[in-house]
C-alpha cells in the first residue's frame, strides 16, 4: 500500500494581496483529481469501542457520514457522495465552507494524530459544488401528511429544520423578518467567505423541497407567536442572536463607530460596498479599529480590509485566547491586520462634529483562568496611551433577539435572555420549540444547524404520536455537540 | 409585493399613500412606524404609519423628499409596487387619559401625528392640534386633524398662515396664555421636537417625542438608531420610537443622522441624472 500523504492536497487560494482588492472568494475549492486524491487519505475508520459512529462521524454536530461519502469521492462517484451528505445535512456548500472542522469532525481524525487530518470540509465543499454546478437533484416529495409546522427565522437552524420536516411530509412555512431569507448567512458573513449566490442557491434548493418562505413577517409584530399557534401544529423559534452587545464605555455613539451587525449588514445583506448602484452607504474613515477576537470581528476586519483601509484588531487577551477559527487569523494576518493584543478601548474621543477621531486604550496581562478556562485579562495601572483612528467596529458578541420572548410571555427564558429548552429542544410553552442562538447565545453554524436537525426529529415524534403529551422536561445543559 | 392602491398630494414635496399590507393593518397602533424598501437595490428607510384599516387591508404613510429615496418613492404611481415593508415596528405610542393633550406636529411630521391626535381624543382628552410648516402649503391634513381636534393652530414660517414663526413658539404662547396641557406629544424634525421639549421643561410639562434615527433592519439587530436618553443608549426601533423629551440628547441624534450626509447628496445627484436622461 503506498505511504499516506502527510498533508492535505492544497486548496487553491486568491493570493492576498489580490483578494483584498476583490471581494470574491478567498479559497477556490477543489478540481475533482484533487478532491480525489485528498479523499485517498482516508483512513475509513470504523466506529471505536462503545461508539456508535467512526471518530470524525461523532464529532460532526448532524453526524454526516464522512468516511462513506470520501469513499464515493475517491471512486469519483461524486453524486453519491453528495447524496449522504445531504441525507444528514442539507446545507453542504454552506458548511463546506464555514464550520469549525478542526474542532469538529477534522478535530477527531485519526490521521490527524500523526499528520494533518484528511480535509473533510473541503471535500464536502467540492461534493456540493459539484453538486451545485450540475444542476440540484430533487428528491422525490413524500405523500404530503396533512400538518403544518411554522418556522420562526430562516437562518441555518430555521433552514435545517424546514428541510428535515418538508422531507417527511410536513407542510412547512418558514417566516423571515428581513427581506431575503439566511439569516445570519446573508446578513452576517461576508461574501468573500460565503458567496451569498450559494446562499440563495441552498435557499432555492429547500424551497423546492415545499417549504414557503415568507419575508417580512416580524414575528413578535407582524403576527404573534400565540397566534400562529393556532394556525400551526408545531413552531420551531429560531430567531438567533440578533442584538448586538457594546462595551458602555464613553463617546460609544459617536459617529463612526458600528457594532458589528451593522458594519456586516450594511456591506453583506444590503451591499453597501457596490454603493451608489446600491442605495445604502457606508463610511469607513482610514484607520479602522475592529474591537474583539471572533469570527465576527475577523469577518469586519476583513471587509474593512477590502475597502482599502488600515485595519487594527483590538482584543484584550492574546491570539491563543482568541475565539475565532485558526483559519480565519491566518486570512486576516496575511491580509496585512494588524493585530493590537492585550489592549482594550476605554474611552472613544470626538472631533466637534460628533465623528470618532481617537481612542483611548488599556494594557493587559493575563492572570488567572476565569469560568471559561481562558486566562483572565488584568488591566495595567498607567498603560493608558490614545490612538487616532476614524473608524470602530463593535465586534464583542450579541445577544438573543429579545423580539419573541417579550411578546410571548409564557415563554420562559434565562437571565441571558435565551429561550430555556429541554435536551429536546422543547420549551415551556406547548407546541413550540427552540433552537440555534436563541437558545445558544452566540455559537456557530454548524450547531445552529444540529438544532434544527434535533428539533425536527422532536417534532415529528411528538405529531406522531397518537396521544401528543407535552413533557417539557426543564432546562437542559446543551453539549457543543448533539 | 405591496401594491400601492391610492397616492394623494398632500404638499408638493410631500406624497401619502395607501398601500396593500394586510397583516400589518391588523396589528398597526399609533406611534407605530414599518421599514420599506422600495426595489431590489433599494434601502432600508423606517416610516411612521399615518393610518392602517384592518377592514380595507391598508396601511398609510406619508413621506417627503428628501433623499433618494423618498423621491423614488414620491415618484411612484397607484398600481406600483413597492419590494419590502415590515412592521408594524417599534412601541405604540401611550395612548390614555391625561385630560388636556397637545399634539404638536412639525412639516411631515403633521402626518405622523395625525392618528395620535385621533386615538387622544377617542381615549377621552381634550386635544388641542398644534401644527407648524415652512409655508401654508405644508399644512398638510389640517381638515382631517381637525375633525379629531377641540382646538386647533397653526403656524408658519414665513406668516403666510396663522402665527408668524417656528411652531414651539406657539405652544409658548398658549402656555403663558394660560392653557393647560397635561401632555404634549411632538412629532417633526429634530430641532423642533428639542424647541418643543426646552419650551415645556421650566412649566415641567410630561413631552413625548418620536425619534427619527437612521435604521437598517428596525428589529433590534443592528443598533444603527441608537441614541441617548437619560444618559443610557437605547435602541429606537424596539425601545422607542417615543421617549420623554426631558430626556433626549437631541444634539447626538442630530449629528448621527448627519452621518451619511454625503452619500445621501451623491446617491440623489445621480438618481437626479438618471431621470432627466430617462425623460
Amino acid at each position: 500500500m503506498a505511504k499516506v500523504r502527510e498533508t492535505k492536497v492544497p486548496m487553491p487560494e486568491q493570493p492576498p494581496e489580490e483578494r483584498i482588492k476583490n471581494f470574491k472568494e478567498v479559497p477556490l475549492g477543489y478540481t475533482p483529481e484533487m478532491a480525489m486524491e485528498e479523499a485517498k487519505r482516508c483512513l475509513q475508520c470504523k466506529p471505536r469501542k462503545g461508539k456508535e459512529f467512526p471518530p470524525c462521524v461523532e464529532g460532526c454536530p448532524v453526524n454526516v457520514n464522512i468516511p462513506e461519502f470520501i469513499k464515493a469521492i475517491k471512486e469519483g462517484r461524486f453524486d453519491d457522495a453528495i447524496k449522504i451528505i445531504k441525507d444528514k445535512n442539507s446545507l453542504p456548500a454552506i458548511t463546506g465552507r464555514v464550520c469549525p472542522y478542526e474542532n469538529q469532525c477534522e478535530g477527531n481524525c485519526t490521521l490527524g494524530k500523526k499528520h494533518e487530518p484528511v480535509g473533510i470540509g473541503r471535500l464536502e465543499r467540492f461534493a456540493a459544488d459539484y453538486e451545485r454546478a450540475k444542476g440540484f437533484t430533487i428528491p422525490e416529495k413524500p405523500k404530503p401528511n396533512g400538518k403544518k409546522v411554522a418556522i420562526i427565522g430562516s437562518g441555518p437552524a430555521g433552514l435545517t429544520a424546514a428541510a428535515d420536516l418538508a422531507k417527511k411530509g410536513y407542510d412547512v412555512t418558514v417566516f423571515e423578518a428581513l427581506h431575503e431569507p439566511g439569516g445570519v448567512l446573508v446578513y452576517g458573513i461576508p461574501e468573500f467567505r460565503l458567496p451569498k449566490e450559494i446562499v440563495r442557491a441552498e435557499v432555492e434548493y429547500i424551497k423546492a423541497l415545499g417549504v414557503k418562505i415568507l419575508t417580512d413577517v416580524v414575528v413578535g409584530k407582524t403576527i404573534t407567536l400565540e397566534e400562529l399557534l393556532n394556525e400551526y401544529d408545531a413552531i420551531f423559534v429560531s430567531t438567533g442572536a440578533g442584538l448586538p452587545n457594546f462595551m458602555n464605555i464613553p463617546g460609544e455613539n459617536l459617529n463612526g463607530i458600528y457594532s458589528a451587525n451593522e458594519f456586516l449588514t450594511r456591506l453583506n445583506l444590503m451591499r453597501a460596498y457596490q454603493f451608489p448602484e446600491y442605495d445604502t452607504p457606508i463610511k469607513v474613515g482610514n484607520k479602522v479599529a475592529v474591537i474583539g477576537g471572533g469570527n465576527v470581528a475577523m469577518d469586519c476586519a476583513r471587509w474593512a480590509r477590502r475597502l482599502g483601509k488600515e485595519v487594527y484588531i483590538v482584543y484584550r487577551r492574546t491570539e491563543a485566547e482568541m475565539p475565532a477559527r485558526k483559519e480565519e487569523i491566518e486570512h486576516a494576518k496575511e491580509e496585512g491586520i494588524k493585530f493590537l493584543l492585550l489592549t482594550a478601548p476605554i474611552r472613544y474621543i470626538g472631533d466637534e462634529k460628533g465623528w470618532v477621531k481617537q481612542m483611548e486604550c488599556i494594557k493587559f496581562e493575563l492572570g488567572e483562568p476565569d469560568a471559561s478556562g481562558r486566562r483572565r485579562p488584568v488591566p495595567i495601572k498607567g498603560s493608558e496611551f490614545i490612538m487616532d483612528i476614524d473608524t470602530v467596529v463593535v465586534a464583542i458578541g450579541q445577544s438573543p433577539n429579545p423580539l419573541v420572548p417579550q411578546t410571548t410571555p409564557k415563554l420562559k427564558t434565562t437571565k441571558w435572555g435565551t429561550i430555556e429548552v429541554d435536551e429536546e429542544l422543547r420549551t415551556s410553552v406547548e407546541r413550540v420549540w427552540a433552537g440555534g442562538d436563541i437558545v445558544r447565545g452566540d455559537s456557530t453554524v454548524i450547531l445552529a444547524m444540529g438544532d434544527g436537525r434535533k428539533a425536527s426529529l422532536s417534532i415529528d415524534k411528538y405529531l406522531s404520536s397518537p396521544d401528543r403529551k407535552w413533557e417539557f422536561k426543564g432546562k437542559a445543559e446543551l453539549k457543543d455537540k448533539n | 409585493m405591496y401594491r400601492i392602491v391610492k397616492k394623494q398630494d398632500l404638499a408638493p414635496t410631500i406624497k401619502k399613500f395607501e398601500i396593500q399590507a394586510p397583516l400589518i393593518a391588523k396589528k398597526a397602533k399609533p406611534g407605530q412606524f414599518v421599514v420599506i424598501r422600495i426595489d431590489e437595490k433599494g434601502e432600508r428607510i423606517p416610516l411612521t404609519l399615518v393610518d392602517a384599516s384592518p377592514e380595507r387591508g391598508t396601511i398609510t404613510i406619508a413621506a417627503l423628499e428628501a433623499g433618494k429615496t423618498t423621491k423614488k418613492l414620491n415618484s411612484m404611481k397607484e398600481g406600483d409596487y413597492i419590494a419590502n415593508i415590515a412592521g408594524p415596528l417599534g412601541n405604540p405610542a401611550e395612548i390614555a387619559h391625561y385630560g388636556t393633550v397637545a399634539c404638536v406636529g412639525g412639516g411631515v411630521g403633521i402626518a405622523c401625528i395625525y392618528p395620535e391626535v385621533k386615538a387622544f381624543k377617542k381615549a377621552g382628552n381634550y386635544v388641542i392640534s398644534i401644527l407648524g410648516a415652512r409655508t401654508k402649503e405644508g399644512l398638510i391634513l389640517k381638515e382631517e386633524i381637525k375633525e379629531f381636534s377641540d382646538e386647533l393652530y397653526v403656524a408658519t414660517d414665513d406668516g403666510s398662515e396663522g402665527f408668524h414663526g417656528f411652531v414651539h413658539l406657539l405652544l409658548k404662547k398658549l402656555i403663558e396664555e394660560g392653557k393647560r396641557f397635561d401632555l404634549v406629544v411632538a412629532v417633526g424634525p429634530v430641532p423642533m421636537m428639542k424647541a418643543v421639549a426646552e419650551t415645556t421643561k421650566p412649566y415641567g410639562i410630561k413631552t413625548i417625542v418620536s425619534l427619527n434615527p437612521i435604521m437598517v433592519d428596525g428589529t433590534g439587530m443592528c443598533g444603527c438608531c441608537r441614541v441617548e436618553v437619560g444618559g443610557k443608549t437605547k435602541f429606537a426601533c424596539v425601545d422607542g420610537p417615543e421617549f420623554d423629551a426631558h430626556q433626549v440628547d437631541f444634539d447626538l441624534l442630530m449629528a448621527r443622522n448627519r452621518r451619511f450626509i454625503e452619500e445621501e447628496r451623491l446617491a440623489l445627484k445621480k438618481f437626479e441624472e438618471s431621470c432627466a436622461c430617462g425623460r
